[in-house]
């Protein structure tokens, strides 16, 4: 790891998170603290229902908790309004979805130029192609994703994850959508990415083996933080 | 900024995915419509205001005692309009040693400036359209004229010092008036002759007129340039006073094509609204995409408002050209079936289509827009994560506001407007409410049915609200098409009574009292009933309380010149069945005491008349005096002989008197009216068969008109009830993908949909019925003033509309989702 790895990219203060159902109030999540490093490759694993979608949410200030708070690049999330943590993600912030997520409507290379347009790049349609080809899809760039394999979509939005340079960078089961071997070309693209770009990785997954390849591992079980193991430095 | 660029860009990549094209179409249907009907409107009501001038054979006419001077023709001609004169005179016709009274018609070269003489070769031959005159020394005279004296074409007439050779006969003039002023048989002589024909000197009675026809705003400019100038003693009339039959006619005319236009534009707002809700739900993921990617809820915002501009600007586009095309086509069939000019269409409908376009968006799509702002950014994670739904306050009052902007646009009335704006309210609601308690109804019958039908019934139990939703928009759009067909038929039914085939053709006027017996007689003699004589005797009004009726002030300068004219009074017993008692009381059939009188409606209201005034008459140097005490409607369309001012009988006694009639003679009895005129050629008869076909012709164009128009409302509504399948597609894509993965066959799976499309056929087919008779009588009645009566045949039309209706356009919305390959919809083959 390098010097960066001293700062505090993400930092989640005992988090909670109620939502009423008919049954009255249910607990998804409570009490989770941990700090994430610059750099630093994590994977949040845990069976269904345990909450690792929801702590994704809120650390990526995509929704907000009931009871304590995220600080993300230094920012307390929960002293934003809704356009405040936009402007924050579109700045500092990167997704991979199990569903990948593209703009039907748009081909390719547009879908990569979008966060590159929100974030207000001067020449998104250059750098995005810079990064479509980093993903192999140099030849694919003006299709649209109806016309992609599952594999080349997530190659997709593997780009425009990346496309901004966030400081961090969410997965949500990357590789949930995909067959065993197009899901391990995925993550070592992911891998090489994070590595060569010095983005700090948050991802969830199921997978155990994919959950390894991660410098560290947090395990949810029934909204709890039951363990943080491997090594952070 | 960024968003407006952003906006821009994406715009062309939306378009070309085809993503917006659904609102896009909803939108450049209801601008087509709007353009094609306002063009169309426009022009047939410009066409139906002519035919209405031609009543007065020009757009404007000044009518005075003496010659109208030069200048003011000079004046009409610096507005570029172009004039005509007439003369018009009685005056006593000589063929050899026959003699008969003639109304004289003299006229300069462009007589008449609308509408046309026609004329025929023979007596009772075939007529023709001439747009001529008679040139110097001939004339064409009236049929009836000819009888009167034995004269036929070819014949020499004397009248005054010339002899002038018939070239044909007189069957028809536009200003041929249907008053008593013209009580004689027509003549029409160029005006070339008139000098020579010493008919004009001192104490003639001749009334001058000058015509004016032209450019709409040339007409009013020439209009308001002269009003103040005139002497009291020429009298304008335009096309808006001429309050004949055929200008109520056109007027109904056009009320009912601006309905029309009112109804395909509620359509397209329900289409338009619909499109919008399904545009906005599927762009609901990828706004959730781009806030997670750090988007803000006013680029989100800005994006939505510029994306609705442009969809706005190029509906209106794709509108006008369609719009425009069809307009051509369809005033190219007109053209043909009305044989006359269709006057070119003004440039307003096309700005009026523009501005309802975009009062339509803001109004019924910018709700579903405004809702995509506060889409939540978890939505990329969590699918089921909604929007909260826009405000109900908000909804309503754009939608409404947008209503009363766009009916209140094209009703201009603000009864009609509150009328079917509360009537669409009440449905809507009635719909929604009976509706839900359908949709709870059809999930007790799912038990007792097999798997297809169970599938379908649950939809429609499951779906609870959107079901409800549905049955109000099916509902809605059939009431619409319901009450069109309806009050469109009514209407015309309507028409048709006023004019139908018994109704009198010929007045008989100017009957002695001593002819009577004998004139009944002839009419027995040919087997055709014997018409009810009316007593008409001629008087003037002098003093209205005792007050002259000169010095008098009135509310309106018609009512100064109604009480200085000449007037026809009549007597009776009992009210003609023609008119309506609105004040008052009517004298008891066997009255006999002191004079009593009852005015019309609008005399009353133009001369300030009410009930227990004493209004005193000169009838031949008597005096008259009676207090009214009754105000009276008159239907007009009756055709029957009708007075401003009735005496109570008795009072009029022994006054100089003569009678009027009015009666049906069939085309084969018409030689009778030879004999008539023959044995009594004092009596004038005025046939009223061509002014009948005026009016005829005046609905025939307009009943033609909403039939053209009646087409895009029907497409109109067709948008409808497509967006509201199509809004519900996706969730049977997805349904019908899974049923058939568990082993359903598509035929299966297709009697379910069509289960669930003919209950809620059936269930907007009866609500549309019932909502359609209600306002339907409404609209009859309280609007146009026709009898309605409720028809069964409504109620099966209503319901098998609803059903074929629903499951045509549900059939064809929903086939690709029945066929699509349960496969790829599972695993969600989109992105």
């Amino acid at each position: 790891m390098s010097d960066q790895s001293s700062i505090k990219v993400l930092e989640a203060h005992q988090l909670g998170k109620q939502v009423s159902s008919p049954e009255g109030s249910l607990t998804i999540l409570s009490a989770v603290s941990f700090d994430i490093m610059a750099g630093e490759s994590v994977a949040v694993v845990g069976p269904s229902g345990a909450g690792k979608s929801t702590l994704l949410a809120l650390l990526a200030g995509l929704d907000l908790p009931t009871e304590g708070h995220v600080v993300l690049n230094g920012a307390n999330l929960s002293e934003l309004d809704e356009d405040g943590r936009a402007i924050l993600r579109a700045e500092s912030v990167g997704f991979v979805f199990q569903s990948f997520h593209l703009v039907p409507s748009l081909n390719a290379l547009e879908n990569v130029m979008l966060p590159l347009e929100l974030a207000g790049h001067n020449d998104a349609r250059k750098a995005a192609r810079k990064i479509i080809e980093k993903v192999g899809l140099q030849e694919r760039w003006s299709h649209y994703p109806a016309q992609l394999s599952g594999g080349e979509k997530q190659r997709v939005a593997i780009a425009r994850a990346f496309a901004t340079e966030p400081a961090v960078l969410f997965a949500d089961e990357p590789t949930g959508n995909l067959d065993s071997r197009t899901g391990e070309n995925i993550m070592q693209l992911m891998f090489d990415l994070n590595r060569s770009s010095s983005t700090t990785l948050v991802l969830v997954t199921h997978d155990n083996n994919l959950a390894a390849r991660c410098d560290r591992v947090l395990s949810l079980d029934v909204g709890k933080l039951v363990s943080d193991t491997g090594v952070a430095a | 900024m960024r968003a407006v660029v952003y906006a821009l860009r994406s715009f062309g990549r939306e378009l070309r995915s085809g993503e917006v094209l659904v609102l896009l179409a909803a939108v450049g249907l209801a601008v087509a419509a709007l353009t094609a009907v306002g063009f169309l409107t426009d022009r047939i009501g410009k066409a139906v205001a002519r035919q209405a001038n031609e009543v007065l054979a020009a757009d404007l006419r000044l009518r005075s005692q003496e010659r109208v001077p030069d200048e003011w023709s000079e004046l009409a001609a610096g507005y570029g309009l172009q004039t005509a004169e007439t003369l018009s005179f009685p005056s006593v016709v000589y063929a050899g040693d026959e003699s008969a009274l003639s109304s004289i018609k003299v006229v300069s070269s462009r007589y008449p400036l609308r509408g046309a003489v026609r004329v025929s070769d023979s007596m009772f031959g075939e007529q023709r359209t001439v747009d001529n005159i008679p040139a110097t020394g001939t004339v064409w005279a009236d049929g009836a004229l000819l009888a009167r004296v034995g004269a036929d074409v070819g014949d020499t007439l004397a009248i005054g010092d010339l002899d002038l050779t018939v070239t044909a006969v007189l069957t028809y003039r536009p200003d041929q008036s249907i008053g008593f002023a013209s009580l004689a048989p027509s003549l029409l002589m160029n005006i070339d002759d008139i000098d020579s024909s010493g008919l004009i000197g001192e104490g003639s009675r001749v009334s001058y007129a000058l015509l004016v026809a032209g450019d709409d705003s040339a007409v009013a400019g020439f209009n308001e340039a002269i009003v103040d100038e005139l002497p009291d003693s020429v009298r304008i009339r335009s096309q808006e006073e001429s309050g004949e039959r055929a200008y109520n006619a056109a007027d109904r005319a056009q009320r009912f094509l601006s309905l029309t236009a009112v109804i395909s534009l509620l359509l397209s707002a329900v289409a338009v609204a619909m499109s919008a809700r399904r545009f906005a739900h599927r762009r609901m993921d990828t706004v959730a995409l781009m806030k997670s990617l750090g988007a803000t809820q006013g680029f989100v915002i800005s994006v939505a408002l510029v994306q609705l501009v442009l969809l706005g600007v190029l509906g209106v586009l794709l509108g006008s050209v369609i719009g425009f095309a069809a307009e051509r086509l369809l005033s190219l069939i007109l053209v043909d079936l009305i044989q006359g000019d269709l006057p070119s269409p003004g440039l307003q409908p096309v700005i009026l289509a523009c501005s309802s376009a975009f009062v339509l968006l803001l109004g019924f799509a910018l709700p579903s827009l405004l809702q995509l702002r506060n889409t939540p950014p978890l939505r990329v994670l969590r699918h089921d994560a909604m929007p909260p739904a826009p405000s109900r306050l908000l909804v309503a009052g754009l939608s409404l506001a947008a209503v009363a902007a766009l009916l209140y646009r094209s009703v201009g009335d603000a009864r009609m407007l509150m009328i079917l704006i509360g009537g669409i309210i009440v449905i809507a609601v009635a719909l929604y409410l009976v509706g839900r308690g359908m949709v709870a109804l059809i999930g007790r019958f799912r038990s007792g049915v097999g798997v297809a039908w169970r599938y379908g019934l649950a939809n429609v139990a499951r779906r609870g609200r959107d079901s409800a939703v549905q049955v109000v928009a099916f509902g809605l759009g059939i009431t619409v098409l319901l009450l069109l067909t309806l009050v469109r038929t009514d209407l015309l039914e309507g028409w048709r009574q006023t004019l139908d085939e018994d109704a009198p053709n010929h007045f008989l006027i100017n009957v002695q009292p001593q002819e009577i017996d004998s004139v009944a007689a002839l009419f027995a003699e040919n087997n055709i009933e014997s018409p009810v004589f009316t007593p008409l005797v001629r008087a003037r009004m002098s003093t209205i309380n005792g007050e002259s009726v000169k010095e008098r002030d009135y509310p309106a300068e018609d009512g100064r010149w109604f009480t200085s004219r000449e007037h026809n009074l009549s007597w009776t017993a009992q009210m003609s069945s023609s008119n309506e008692l609105v004040a008052g009381e009517f004298w008891a059939p066997d009255y006999t005491g002191q004079p009593l009188v009852s005015i019309e409606e609008d005399v009353a209201l133009e001369t300030g008349l009410g009930l227990g005034d004493e209004l005193m008459f000169i009838v031949a140097g008597r005096e008259v005096a009676a207090e009214i005490t009754s105000i009276r409607k008159i239907n007009w369309d009756s055709f029957q002989p009708n007075f401003f001012v009735v005496f109570s009988p008795g009072a009029l006694d022994g006054m100089p008197t003569t009678y009027i009639s009015s009666t049906r003679i069939p085309d084969d009895k018409k030689p009778m009216l030879v004999t008539l005129a023959r044995q009594h050629p004092s009596i004038s008869v005025i046939d009223l068969g061509a002014i009948l076909e005026q009016v005829r012709g005046i609905i025939e164009k307009a009943s033609l008109a909403v039939q053209a128009v009646f087409l895009f409302t029907i497409l109109a509504g067709i948008a409808v009830l497509f967006a509201a399948v199509q809004s519900t597609i996706d969730e049977r894509r997805f349904e019908s993908a899974m049923l058939r993965a568990l082993g359903a066959r598509r035929s299966t799976v297709f009697a379910g949909v069509m289960t669930e499309f003919a209950a809620l056929g059936t269930a907007a087919g009866v609500l549309a019925s019932a909502g359609a008779s209600v306002l339907a009588y409404l609209v009859a009645t309280r609007l146009f003033e026709l009898p309605y009566t409720f028809s069964p045949t409504l109620w099966v039309a209503g319901v098998t509309a609803g059903v074929l209706v629903v499951c045509v356009s549900g059939y064809f919305a929903a086939r690709g989702a029945v066929n699509a390959r349960p496969a790829d919809v599972l695993r969600g083959s989109g992105a």
